[in-house]
């Protein structure tokens, strides 16, 4: 199956506000086959979770969204029926929320809450649904899964919550999971698990993933491919092994700092933290977006830049090798 | 839950004690009320007599004792204007109460929370500012110019209502709009307001995310959680309905017990006064105590917190 998954190609998403348009994502490009997992990076507030909530059709009311194109599985997202949607959520691609605490409803019952996306999508008796159910919980590593059901949002913890939240989003086994930074909100010493089991779980069901982390690590680990965000554009995209053998762009490379290789990067490294101010996206944006923190910064990179292609990796600097091979000179 | 209620209803039960204590005191407050039972043409001697055939001479912890014995058993005395026993005199005008305060805070449901729901899906939209204007309108205008507004128009010159007695279902007609239009106002706030907050959170996305559609998201997911504090609010407000209403009940002429209250006052009718005072702080109390347990009922938090 060669024909890809999801196919993203120009996404742009502009937020009017008080003072002009806020260009929020600004022509992103990512594809993704069944069954691999991309993982996007980057600060917070580059545009990560708006990307994702712009494939599952659930941005805010006044986020004008556009694309060139945006399939899933052959249907054109951006022009699909409300109804279409509807029927994708949930079903086909389930999407698992940064936030633990808040995003399960107060008044319903876990178990009630479980089989809802069930129920919609699928003609099960309400039995088996709630058997799915325990089967989920069970394979997310909660313990006494039957009696879990009638418990309420308020009486679980937050690791326990999140695990809820991916059976939730496991219940009609899709088969894209978007997962925006499922652990950020948890305790260090679970994230770590909770991922892993993610992961596996993905493996399993031979789902395509898009997992937002800051967690290097675990990209390392997990990543079939990596895109990198920055400032609401997509600095530099390809398969793992080039992103952190041969990072280009110099905002990668400040993320990455000492160039970790996969499986030989700590579990729980933090992306690098660079110095600078992250410019306005208000109004109109012109040339590098990074060009306020980059070491390599020119009088060029005010213009328009070129995107350099090698094979499935791509990054956007005016230097062919985005100043790669003279940071090695510096640091050797 | 159960010790949460049982808490409630302990301290509802202070309450209610504490009020039936004032509401018996009065009796002293006003005056002496042997002089106001004997008539202002008695002399000293009658009103002793007087004082002693009603055993106000007594401390007056046992003669609270006594009333308030007599009262749980449901006589509340004899009315000193009427000269009837207050508990009959009571009840009948209670069921127009009751009746109006029934009616009243059903149709302030019926048109608030609907309002509310639809002004908090589509924030400064036309219905937005028309219920704005309703609940602006309603706090602002006096009951009293409200319902005669409506007797004019619709009574006097349409011809389409009576404008006032009890005769009918009819007859309730206009004090209900006015008597809930009174109501209205709070609860539409607190429904668009608590609509709005709800509708923003995390747990509406996920239910976007599941994939259901608007109407399952609005009501399932949101609504249920909007009501909550609406329900309790609406449960103090019947409480203060079945007292309040006296402005209502004396433009349209409904013979009820807050109507019968005010008389009761004008004519110094103690017994029946206190009787009233008593029942509007019961009713007020139930209905607090209600809005209560029908809030831990709603909110699972409440349940086992
Ligand atoms: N509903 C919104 N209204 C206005 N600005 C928004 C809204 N949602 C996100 N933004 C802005 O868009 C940018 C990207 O946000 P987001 O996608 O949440 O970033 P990330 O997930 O990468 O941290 C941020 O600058 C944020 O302030
Ligand atoms: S284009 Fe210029 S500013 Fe942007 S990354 Fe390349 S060198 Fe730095
Ligand atoms: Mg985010």
């Amino acid at each position: 199956m060669s024909e890809p998954l999801l196919d993203v190609r120009n996404l742009t998403l502009d937020i009017p506000t008080g003072s002009g348009t806020l260009h929020a994502v600004r022509g992103i490009d990512f594809d993704l086959k069944r069954g691999e997992t991309l993982c996007i990076v980057g600060e917070s507030g580059s545009g990560k979770s708006l990307t994702s909530l712009a494939l599952m059709g659930l941005l805010g009311k006044g986020i004008k969204r556009s694309a060139d194109r945006m399939t899933f599985d052959g249907t054109e997202l951006t022009t699909a029926s409300t109804r279409r949607m509807r029927a994708l959520r949930g079903d086909r691609m389930a999407m698992i929320f940064q936030e633990p605490m808040t995003s399960l409803n107060p008044a319903y019952t876990i178990g009630d809450q479980l089989v809802e996306a069930l129920l919609l999508h699928r003609k099960v008796s309400r039995q088996a649904a709630r058997a799915r159910a325990v089967e989920l919980l069970e394979k997310v590593g909660i313990t006494a899964a039957e009696s879990r059901l009638s418990q309420y949002p308020h009486q679980l913890s937050g690791g326990l919550r999140q695990r809820v939240m991916i059976a939730m989003a496991l219940m009609c086994e899709p088969e894209l999971i978007i997962a925006d930074e499922p652990t950020t909100a948890l305790d260090v010493t679970i994230q770590a698990q909770i991922l892993r089991l993610l992961y596996d779980l993905g493996r399993e069901m031979n789902m395509a993933m898009i997992l937002i982390t800051h967690d290097l690590g675990v990209v390392a680990r997990v990543a079939d491919k990596v895109a990198v965000m920055y400032a609401g554009e997509l600095v530099e995209t390809g398969p793992v092994g080039d992103i952190f053998n041969a990072p280009s762009h110099p905002y990668t490379r400040g993320l990455l700092r000492c160039i970790p290789l996969p499986g030989k990067t700590a579990r729980g490294s933090q992306l690098g933290t660079i110095p600078g101010i992250v410019p306005s996206l208000v109004g109109e944006v012109e040339g590098c977006v990074f060009r306020t923190r980059c070491p390599h910064a020119v009088m060029e990179c005010r213009g328009a830049i070129p995107k350099r292609q090698d094979g499935e990796h791509a990054f956007r600097c005016i230097f062919p090798d985005g100043k790669r091979h003279s940071e090695k000179e510096l640091t050797a | 839950m159960l010790q949460f209620i049982l808490k409630r209803l302990g301290l509802a039960v202070l309450v209610a004690f504490t009020v039936s204590f004032i509401s018996f005191s009065l009796l002293f407050l006003s005056g002496d009320p042997a002089a106001a039972l004997a008539g202002e043409t008695a002399s000293g001697e009658d009103i002793e007599a007087v004082r002693r055939l009603y055993g106000f001479d007594r401390p007056m912890l046992v003669q609270y004792a006594e009333w308030l014995t007599a009262a749980l058993r449901g006589d509340f005395g004899e009315s000193y204007y009427f000269r009837l026993p207050v508990s009959s005199l009571i009840a009948e005008r209670l069921s127009v109460t009751m009746t109006l305060g029934v009616c009243g805070i059903t149709f302030a449901l019926l048109t608030a929370v609907p309002l509310g729901v639809v002004a908090a899906i589509r924030p400064n939209s036309l219905v937005d500012r028309i219920a704005l204007f309703v609940s602006v309108a309603g706090q602002a205008m006096p009951s009293f110019w409200f319902g005669l507004i409506l007797i004019v128009v619709f009574a006097i010159q349409l011809g389409w209502l009576p404008p006032s007695g009890t005769a009918s279902w009819e007859h309730f007609i206009m004090p209900t709009i006015v008597l809930g239009y009174y109501a209205m106002p709070a609860i539409m706030r607190l429904t668009r307001a608590g609509m709005l907050d709800v509708l923003s959170s995390d747990y509406i996305r996920t239910a976007r995310a599941k994939g259901a559609n608007e109407r399952r998201v609005l009501f399932r997911h949101a609504l249920r959680n909007a009501i909550i504090p609406v329900v309790s609010l609406a449960a103090v407000q019947m409480g203060f309905m079945l007292g309040g209403s006296i402005v209502v009940e004396s433009i349209f002429a409904l013979h009820g017990a807050g109507y019968l209250a005010w008389e009761s006052i004008a004519r110094n009718d103690l017994p029946t006064v206190q009787a009233l005072i008593l029942i509007f702080s019961m009713f007020y109390i139930v209905f607090t105590f209600l809005a209560d347990v029908l809030n831990a009922w709603l909110d699972p938090r409440m349940r086992t917190g």
